[in-house]
């Protein structure tokens, strides 16, 4: 099979399986990337998920360009991504056509109300899972509390202030920071 | 107009989400609300939809919001666009930046910025629990609504904490469901 069709083929088919996206997917991608089509190692595999969680977009997105480019360069790139990306463009196209007419009945709108309760707790879930996982030096706890103290002031208040420029100011002060401990560092080796 | 606008916006989301799925969640809720496209119910249901079909949850929302908006066009805009920056961005790291990521001001900006991600992510899910339980209302909450919410946090951490087994989040919103059927009536 010519690489292109093989890796459109072998991404629909990941795109199509994987429940949940992000994590859930980086098992079989691995199982079918790296140990049954050998396209890229272990190695690779654990530098594109790296990379992936310091660059934007879906994960699964970072894996389908990055091993994309490695077999077929940007047609490969293109192709692979396309495939990733189709099947749930396809599904949630369908949904979309017929969401509004399901949502007229009645039990549908009261067990999507239940639903609403989960998606709360499973958000929340998410924000707890990252402050586990980060490292707890002193400056990041104090950034962590900032931002929640900051959000929460944005969310009673009904500021004005969009996440990206929250986001944004974070970088800047990251980098400032990070700069002064340099010169601090820089300082007490000196002595 | 619509599709230069879910051009930008969902650009803007896919420019902006580090950290996976739910850390995108906040922005496609600051670009869909600013515009008006989806309120919280929807948002929350695109949420549940999207965590229950194949796919990564971002791309799934913004093939709805396109949908919902501008049809099949603007499902293609509004999808191919939440997934071109990261598309350039891992060609631009591959091809000629491989050690940008290793640069240590790089390092310091992403530190930064995933600190905040975490604080807008917890007040964005505090916040949506909030809205649901009419706490905005302080005269009128939903007291069944709180008291369901309650149930399913203690059954959700609980299982995690006391049986040592984590429910998957397509579970917990089947689950939820029944519940919702079950409480608010058929």
């Amino acid at each position: 099979m010519p690489v292109l069709l093989d890796l459109l083929l072998t991404f629909a088919k990941i795109g199509m399986f994987t429940f949940g996206g992000g994590y859930a997917m980086i098992p079989l991608i691995e199982n079918t990337c790296v140990e049954k089509k050998k396209w890229i190692t272990h190695d690779e595999m654990m530098t594109v998920v790296v990379i992936a969680e310091s660059t934007p977009g879906p994960i699964a997105i970072n894996c389908s360009t990055f091993i994309g480019y490695k077999k077929g360069k940007l047609p490969g790139a293109i192709v692979s991504t396309i495939g990733m990306v189709l099947p749930s463009f396809i599904i949630i196209y369908l949904i979309s056509r017929f969401l509004n007419q399901f949502l007229e009945i009645t039990w549908v709108v009261n067990a999507f109300k239940g639903i609403k309760i989960a998606v709360g707790i499973l958000i929340v879930d998410a924000a707890i899972k990252m402050i586990k996982k980060m490292k707890k030096t002193p400056v990041q706890i104090v950034l962590v509390s900032v931002s929640i103290i900051l959000m929460l002031a944005i969310n009673l208040f009904a500021l004005n202030i969009s996440s990206m420029v929250l986001m944004l100011a974070f970088a800047i002060v990251g980098v400032g920071v990070f700069a002064v401990e340099d010169i601090l560092k820089g300082e007490s080796t000196k002595r | 107009m619509i599709f230069l606008d879910l051009f930008i916006g969902f650009l803007e989301v896919g420019l902006f989400s580090f950290g996976g799925a739910y850390a995108a969640i906040p922005l496609i809720r600051d670009v869909v609300m600013a515009h008006g496209w989806l309120d919280d119910d929807m948002l929350a249901y695109m949420i549940a939809i999207s965590e229950s079909t194949p796919g990564p949850i971002m791309v799934n929302m913004a093939t709805y919001v396109g949908s919902e908006k501008g049809g099949v066009l603007g499902a293609a805009i509004a999808t191919i666009t939440v997934v071109l920056p990261a598309f350039f961005i891992i060609l631009l790291i591959m091809v000629v930046m491989s050690k940008i990521l290793e640069n240590k001001y790089v390092k310091a900006g992403l530190t930064g910025l995933k600190a905040c991600i975490i604080g807008i992510i917890l007040v964005t899910g505090l916040s949506m629990i909030a809205n649901n339980c009419g706490l905005t209302d302080a005269a009128n909450p939903d007291m069944l609504t709180i008291g369901l919410t309650i149930a399913i946090a203690f059954i959700y951490f609980g299982s995690r904490k006391f049986l040592n087994k984590s429910i998957n989040p397509i579970l917990l919103i089947c689950l939820s469901a029944v519940v919702g059927v079950v409480a608010y009536g058929l």
